[in-house]
């Protein structure tokens, strides 16, 4: 058995883990990171990006369907479009090859080494790596446990055959003729529309009784009247029981109380991921734990001295931008900074048909603390850029307290308004009012003019409401 | 075009009246709705004023210092139409409004008929800093527990300089935390040493008593003129003391708070009135009354950014050592961010001064009137204390104690310095239950 010792031992190459070793490791400490897999985690192999990669391309194929279809109001026309999917998917491997790659340099350029095989503890501060050439241990002065988290399976539908996760509908070959996905959350939906734009029959199973339950309903109705046109059909309040005995379809059990039996190539299960907490022997350490989670300060140490966590395993939101922030943050901690997490947002995207986008609180969320809010709402339909892309579905809200208008959150549904979620987090982490987003001149013609619409409607409603 | 007056509000906690401490705005000036006019200060907290309409100041209804009804009018604005209410006689002014144009010698009589110049500068943005003006820059101060705003940037430098984002005011747009709010704390703050000077300095800045500041003036000037004090100092050895309350930080719950020397002298206290309930009073000289309380309520002594300030911990005849700790640290840090509410800095029976490590060898306590006897505590020091046989190194303190000498003899105060000091020199009395021999 060979035996390494270090000052830093990161558990999990994702967003949260090689971030955290790439930063510790370019200030000169003397970082080891255990990965079982490729580097790059759950986003950059089976997550974020190939589904990204997958959506862009249904994009793509279904704008060229829609031209050939003879319905496009521009008046381009075009011959039936084909799609190679697994050509496509060559496609997708080589971004994330590409993704792989930089990851892997970007750890060999701030001399971090990197240990092959899955990692268990021996006790708090060592663990066994059963690499190809043999038993490592690896003793370290503070750990970093950046496991991640996988999809949750369901009881009545174990994964394996017809029943898929994520991660096998981002590497299917073929367009499958008929989808089921069980799961209207954000991942089950960005899956089943671009499945549904490249050509599937596609079914959401939804056992709550609405489509993305964490949005209020006025954020995801452009979403529902999407996926309508889409042809996809939602089933909400209807609950998964498991495969009809012939094996070929979902038993399902609707609101009302009758059964339905979906006919699927593919059954999508998308209720969510857990946390990988088991299997590696952290149950010796006996780590406070929140809920499925590991328990966390705000300086992302563990109830243990000297192990910290980042990422999807200490909770939500399950959010790449989360992890990498907080390995950041243990990084600079590890190397004698003094950091606390203290992000007034971490915004989050959910890259639906069209996409949803928010940072801060909700108006309900925002209500609920206490204070007096106003909100301002402008859509779409009244920005220019957003005719002139044929996607004026949705708006962007803000929401702000009404004593002195600081900027609480800032939310919005529409084409490509991810991008636009950069902003939002901006006006949020430097404390902007109404009246900086207001006065801020936005460009023209853009979609992001509808921010500051937004932030003039919260405005106007607040001197009509103060109005003697 | 019409007027509207704008008149001094409710600003809570039932008070009658306010004191101007700041004007936001000046004659001539244009304004916004949610303009902040002007801060008037209760007996706590600063208040903003803001202008519920858009329109031009055309009257000022008093100055800094004065101290302005709840319900009087503060400021008359010229304002459009909608806006305006039926005009009322101005009414007479408590003091001639400020008139910072020099062409206008007369603001009083000239100005509700004339109308103002058209303003040079663009409107005033809401909120502004107001650094120059009162040499205060502080903002609506945060409620307790609302996190301070403040960009990325300004929270990175804090964590930086080791300081706590909550202490320091802010003066940006709803109260966020500028890079040079962060500058002129860490500038305010001890251990900022003066830089060397060259040349001879003439200058002299006059700086306006208001607020606070002026508020303690006439108190101390109050008690000062009234009673006539007799302070006693009185040397204690707390070696014993301070070994218990060692003892007692050490093996402490980590919920339960880390006791200072206070909680003692603060359960000594209540044992000590209790033998002699008539310093345990509030005389009331005009009427020629003393009333003692049953209650002990202990005013401590609090230095705070504005200056001192006495939050009172009420019915510490109720309190255990730790419950003492507990609601003297609490209601110190009240204080200190100004978020002590009304109930908190008022109806103190005894006080307690202390300056901790800067507590000196004797100081001469100025008694919070009405009270009649505050209780002055000095910095503990390692002395040599020659015990009949050898000099043995002891941890000494002295108290100073100053006393109403009208309605205090000199023989009650001594009797009562020097049940403290029994008490503190043996502190299992202090824990006694019932009457020690």
């Amino acid at each position: 058995m060979k035996a390494m010792s270090c000052k830093l031992l990161v558990i999990g190459a994702g967003p949260g883990g090689y971030v955290c070793a790439t930063r510790s490791g370019q200030r000169g400490i003397d970082t080891v990171i255990v990965e079982a897999k490729k580097p790059g985690g759950t986003c950059l192999n089976v997550g974020c990006i190939p589904s990204k990669a997958l959506i862009h391309a249904a994009d793509e194929y279904h704008k060229v369907a829609r031209f050939a279809a003879g319905d496009s109001p521009l008046g381009i026309g075009a011959s039936e479009p084909r799609i190679d999917l697994a050509r496509t998917m060559q496609w997708k491997d080589e971004i994330v090859g590409r993704l792989n790659g930089g990851v892997a340099g970007l750890l060999k350029n701030a001399s971090v080494k990197v240990v092959e095989g899955w990692a268990r503890f021996r006790d708090g501060k060592t663990v066994e790596v059963e690499t190809e050439t043999g038993l490592q241990t690896i003793h370290a002065e503070q750990v970093v446990i950046a496991t991640g988290s996988r999809p949750v399976e369901l009881p009545a539908l174990p994964f394996g055959g017809r029943v898929i996760s994520s991660t096998e509908a981002l590497a299917l070959r073929q367009v499958p003729s008929r989808l089921v996905v069980v799961g209207a959350g954000y991942i089950g939906l960005e899956l089943g529309t671009a499945f549904a734009k490249l050509g599937a029959h596609v079914t959401v199973v939804e056992a709550l009784p609405r489509i993305l339950p964490q949005y209020d309903a006025a954020l995801t109705r452009p979403v529902e009247v999407r996926l309508r046109q889409l042809g996809v059909e939602v089933l909400t309040g209807a609950k998964a029981t498991g495969l009809t005995p012939a094996g070929d379809a979902l038993a399902v059990e609707t609101g009302d109380g009758q059964h339905k039996a979906l006919a699927a190539d593919h059954i999508l299960v998308a209720v969510g991921r857990a946390p990988l907490t088991a299997g590696w022997g952290l149950e010796a350490l006996d780590l406070d734990r929140d809920g499925p989670f590991l328990r966390i300060d705000a300086r992302c140490r563990t109830s243990m001295r000297g192990v910290y966590a980042i990422g999807d395993v200490t909770g939500e939101p399950m959010l790449a931008h989360r992890a990498s922030a907080q390995g950041e943050l243990v990084a600079r901690i590890v190397a004698g900074d003094d950091r606390i997490w203290d992000s007034a947002c971490i915004p989050a995207i959910c890259f639906t048909d069209p996409e949803i986008a928010v940072a801060g609180l909700l108006p309900e969320a925002a209500r609920a603390t206490g204070v007096e809010i106003l909100t301002g709402l402008s859509p779409f339909q009244a920005n220019g850029r957003a005719l002139t892309l044929g996607e004026d579905a949705g708006f962007i809200r803000v929401v702000a307290r009404a004593d002195n208008h600081l900027v609480l959150g800032i939310q919005g549904v529409g084409a490509g308004i991810a991008e636009l979620s950069a902003g939002f987090a901006l006006a949020l982490e430097m404390g902007a009012r109404l009246e900086d987003i207001a006065a801020t001149v936005h460009a023209h013609p853009t979609q992001s003019e509808t921010l500051m619409e937004a932030a003039r409607n919260a405005l106007g409603h607040s001197q009509r409401h103060h109005a003697p | 075009m019409g007027e509207r007056a704008i008149k001094l509000p409710d600003v809570g906690e039932g008070v009658a009246e306010a004191e101007l401490v700041e004007w936001h705005v000046k004659l001539g000036d244009l304004v916004r709705e949610d303009t902040v006019l002007a801060a008037v200060m209760t007996d706590k907290a600063t208040v903003e004023i803001p202008s519920p309409v858009e329109g031009e100041v055309i009257w000022l209804g008093a100055e800094v210092g004065d101290v302005v009804a709840i319900g009087s009018e503060l400021v008359r604005l010229k304002v459009a139409g909608d806006d305006a209410e039926a005009p009322a006689p101005l009414p007479p002014a408590a003091s001639a409004p400020r008139a910072p144009d020099a062409d206008r010698p007369e603001p009083r009589a000239a100005v509700p008929r004339q109308p103002a110049p058209a303003p040079q500068t663009p409107l005033p943005r809401p909120h502004q800093a107001s650094a120059q003006t009162s040499g205060q820059a502080w903002g609506a101060p945060r409620r307790d527990g609302e996190k301070p705003i403040a960009s990325p940037a300004v929270r990175l430098r804090a964590r930086e300089a080791g300081v706590d984002l909550r202490q320091v005011a802010g003066t940006g747009p709803a109260g966020r935390i500028t890079h040079e709010d962060f500058d002129a704390f860490v500038a305010r703050a001890p251990g900022a040493a003066p830089s060397r000077g060259v040349a001879a300095r003439t200058a002299i800045t006059e700086v306006k008593l208001v607020g606070l500041r002026r508020r303690i003036a006439e108190k101390m000037a109050l008690a000062h003129a009234r009673i006539p004090h007799i302070t006693y100092v009185e040397e204690i050895d707390v070696t014993a003391l301070e070994d218990l309350r060692a003892i007692l930080n050490r093996d402490k719950r980590e919920e339960q708070p880390r006791l200072t020397l206070l909680p003692f002298l603060m359960r000594a206290i209540v044992r000590a009135v209790a033998d002699q309930p008539q310093l345990n009073a509030l005389y009331d000289d005009d009427a020629g009354i003393l009333r003692q309380y049953a209650g002990v309520h202990v005013g401590l002594a609090a230095q705070t950014a504005n200056g001192l300030m006495v939050p009172v911990v009420r019915h510490t005849e109720t309190l255990d050592l730790w419950a003492c700790a507990a609601e003297a640290a609490r209601v110190a840090e009240a204080a200190r961010t100004g978020t002590a509410a009304r109930e908190t800095l008022t109806g103190s029976t005894i006080t307690i001064s202390s300056l901790g490590a800067m507590g000196g060898v004797a100081s001469t306590p100025i008694i919070n009137h009405p009270e009649v006897a505050i209780v002055g505590v000095n910095k503990i020091m390692t002395r040599p204390v020659w015990d009949g046989a050898a000099f043995l190194p002891r941890k000494m303190m002295n108290l100073s104690s100053s006393f109403d000498h009208r309605v205090v003899d000199g023989w009650d105060a001594a009797t009562f310095v020097q049940r403290l000091k029994t008490l503190l020199e043996t502190p299992a009395l202090i824990f006694m239950e019932g009457r020690e021999p």
